[in-house]
């Protein structure tokens, strides 16, 4: 049997972590897939690899997924998301300057109390005509999302009380270095190399704001899921089968290894090494804290295409981009995500899988147990940091509520 | 029609914008790599901007375009179903290009295939120059095994490359690659007697 290839494209990132131990340590073999990585610098290249045919499937932030599928900026492609690759992972990290201007401390600190202090640092700076900047990685992405809904829930206006701009990963150091931003929201180790650098401070960890966001995607176009679905299933496999092994404790050291490569990540392994273990180091020369669940992974079926994730972004673009709620665009968003396709591939493996395809996000307070069709299902709180949940079958209404 | 050109190769930039003008387009605006590049290109009120696919500044530039719909005469993306031929070709050849809104399709087509075509000799260009890069170290290398082998075998350098040719031939290897083992065997051991 030849082997079903898979080209896929990526961003030096830790999130990228599930194609390439795939790739690397046979779990790809031995779904009789072959995996064949394509690094990149933008997410427009990724982007547009996939949708001409250079790659198949791309490592890819959520939103823009759902942007492409509703021709934000260009005429519209069907992409289908039938794989999560990630929850949270990311950072948003203030220059010294402002760290010390907002008086954040050696760790993670509480978000609406750090947001309050920031609305004061804000408005001097506004007052003074050089507003606060924040540079953030995509406009479609989570990590653009993210951060505007904690400005915006402490009272912190983006676009008016503060500029928001696009900033790559691996110039995000420079960026702060340099003093054209005073903040980013990063994924990692972006953050921590620019700890280590000296030049920044991590004020927040995205999983406080949002504890279980949805993050960077296996995206694909539509007909590749039609036209290869029994290899599509195969591919999902052995990146479930990579989840599992990526979480053990035990792998940590050997994953941070191989994605600290110059093919993949070209960065430092220690910082790699502490965004898998979940240790953050929070400021130039302090010892990294533990923060569990920072970046999240296969436990609570995390990589479940949950179509109230899809919804959310959606929600979020709207909010953002001004582009008035659509029942149409609402349900395009969401078809993007196809747990249908996750359940086919996974069927049979013993791996959870939900009995729903969207849920209430952020109404879990506690570890709930929750309605399968295969295996044991628990699913962990889901909080947003200001308490808010989003119910997908009422967009309207949530958007109507919030600041 | 104003067209800017971004790309993190000086020397492309400069073909691309040379085969513009031959075609009769020399409205053309290079922006610095090194420069600032929105503030580069929105002084320049380019109506087309293309752009090297791999450039590290695309999800800057297309935040910008995306920024721009507040403008009169916003940038958009160029991709287009009709002309997917055209996008295609031209993400193969690794350029990448944005037209301003409204900009008819017969005025933009030739100026995203010539950029391809460019784009492709200055592939070609480079394959070849690195190809007589090549071919260069090569004839270093076997002139330094042939010197070694006059020396050692006390032969002329006709004979000297008749070793050389006549291993390549019996091991069925290239002969840089015998006159490579022979320098280096030469670089290890050549003082041992």
């Amino acid at each position: 049997m030849t082997a079903e290839r898979f080209r896929i494209g990526f961003l030096p990132l830790v999130d990228a972590a599930l194609p390439i131990l795939a790739h690397e340590l046979g779990f790809a073999a031995r779904e009789g897939v072959a995996i064949e990585l394509v690094r990149d610098m933008t997410w427009a290249t990724v982007r547009d690899r996939l949708l001409y045919g250079h790659t198949d499937a791309a490592h890819m932030i959520a939103p823009l997924a759902i942007a492409t599928a509703l021709g934000r900026d260009r005429p519209a492609v069907p992409l289908a998301v039938p794989f999560v690759l990630g929850l949270n992972g990311n950072a948003v990290t203030f220059s010294t300057a402002l760290a010390r201007a907002v008086g954040l401390g050696g760790a993670l600190g509480d978000p609406a109390a750090i947001g309050a202090a920031l609305r004061t640092v804000a408005a001097t700076r506004k007052a003074a005509g050089k507003p606060l900047r924040f540079g953030v990685v995509h406009r479609y992405s989570s990590h653009n999302y993210m951060l505007r809904y904690w400005l915006a829930g402490v009272g912190v206006r983006p676009d008016s009380d503060v500029e928001i701009v696009v900033t790559s990963p691996p110039f995000a150091a420079d960026a702060l270095a340099a003093g054209e931003v005073d903040g980013i929201c990063v994924g990692e180790p972006w953050n921590s190399i620019a700890v280590d650098r000296g030049v920044g401070h991590i004020a927040l960890a995205t999983a406080q704001i949002w504890r279980r966001g949805v993050e960077k995607v296996l995206a694909m176009r539509e007909e590749t899921i039609d036209e290869r679905r029994d290899a599509v299933e195969a591919l999902l496999r052995a990146l479930h089968a990579a989840a599992a092994h990526f979480v053990a404790r035990r792998t940590a050291e050997e994953s941070a290894d191989i994605l600290a490569r110059p093919e993949y990540l070209d960065a430092s392994r220690d910082a790699v090494l502490r965004a898998i273990t979940d240790r953050v180091r929070v400021e130039p020369g302090g010892a990294p804290i533990h923060y569990a669940d920072f970046m999240f992974q296969y436990r609570e079926a995390a990589n479940f295409p949950w179509r109230s994730q899809a919804a959310w972004l959606y929600s979020q673009m709207v909010r953002w981009d001004d582009i008035g709620f659509a029942p149409g665009d609402a349900a395009t968003a969401a078809a993007v995500f196809r747990p249908d396709i996750y359940r086919a591939a996974l069927a049979g493996s013993g791996a959870p899988l939900p009995g729903a395809s969207s849920k209430l996000e952020g109404g879990l307070d506690e570890p709930i147990g929750a309605g399968s069709t295969q295996g044991r299902l628990m699913l962990g709180s889901d909080r947003f940091f200001d308490g808010r949940a989003f119910d997908p079958d009422d967009i309207e209404a949530y958007l109507a509520e919030l600041p | 029609m104003r067209i800017a050109i971004i790309d993190t190769s000086t020397t492309r930039a400069a073909i691309i914008s040379d085969g513009l003008r031959e075609a009769g387009l020399d409205d053309l605006v290079l922006i610095d790599p090194a420069g600032p590049l929105v503030a580069q290109v929105e002084a320049a009120k380019p109506e087309v901007v293309l752009i090297n696919l791999e450039n590290p500044s695309r999800d800057l530039l297309e935040d910008f375009f995306a920024m721009s719909r507040a403008l009169a005469r916003p940038i958009a993306m160029f991709v287009d179903q009709s002309d997917a031929e055209v996008t295609g070709a031209a993400i193969d050849a690794g350029v990448s290009a944005y037209v301003v809104d409204g900009l008819s399709k017969q005025r933009i087509k030739p100026v995203v295939e010539l950029a391809v075509r460019r784009f492709q000799a200055f592939s070609r260009l480079q394959r070849e120059l690195d190809d007589a890069k090549n071919a260069l170290a090569e004839r270093a290398v076997i002139d330094k095994a042939k010197a070694i082998l006059m020396k050692r075998r006390e032969v002329d350098e006709p004979a000297a490359y008749a070793l050389l040719r006549g291993q390549a031939m019996r091991t069925n290897r290239r002969i840089s690659e015998i006159a490579e083992a022979i320098v280096t065997s030469e670089a290890l051991m050549g003082d041992m007697e």
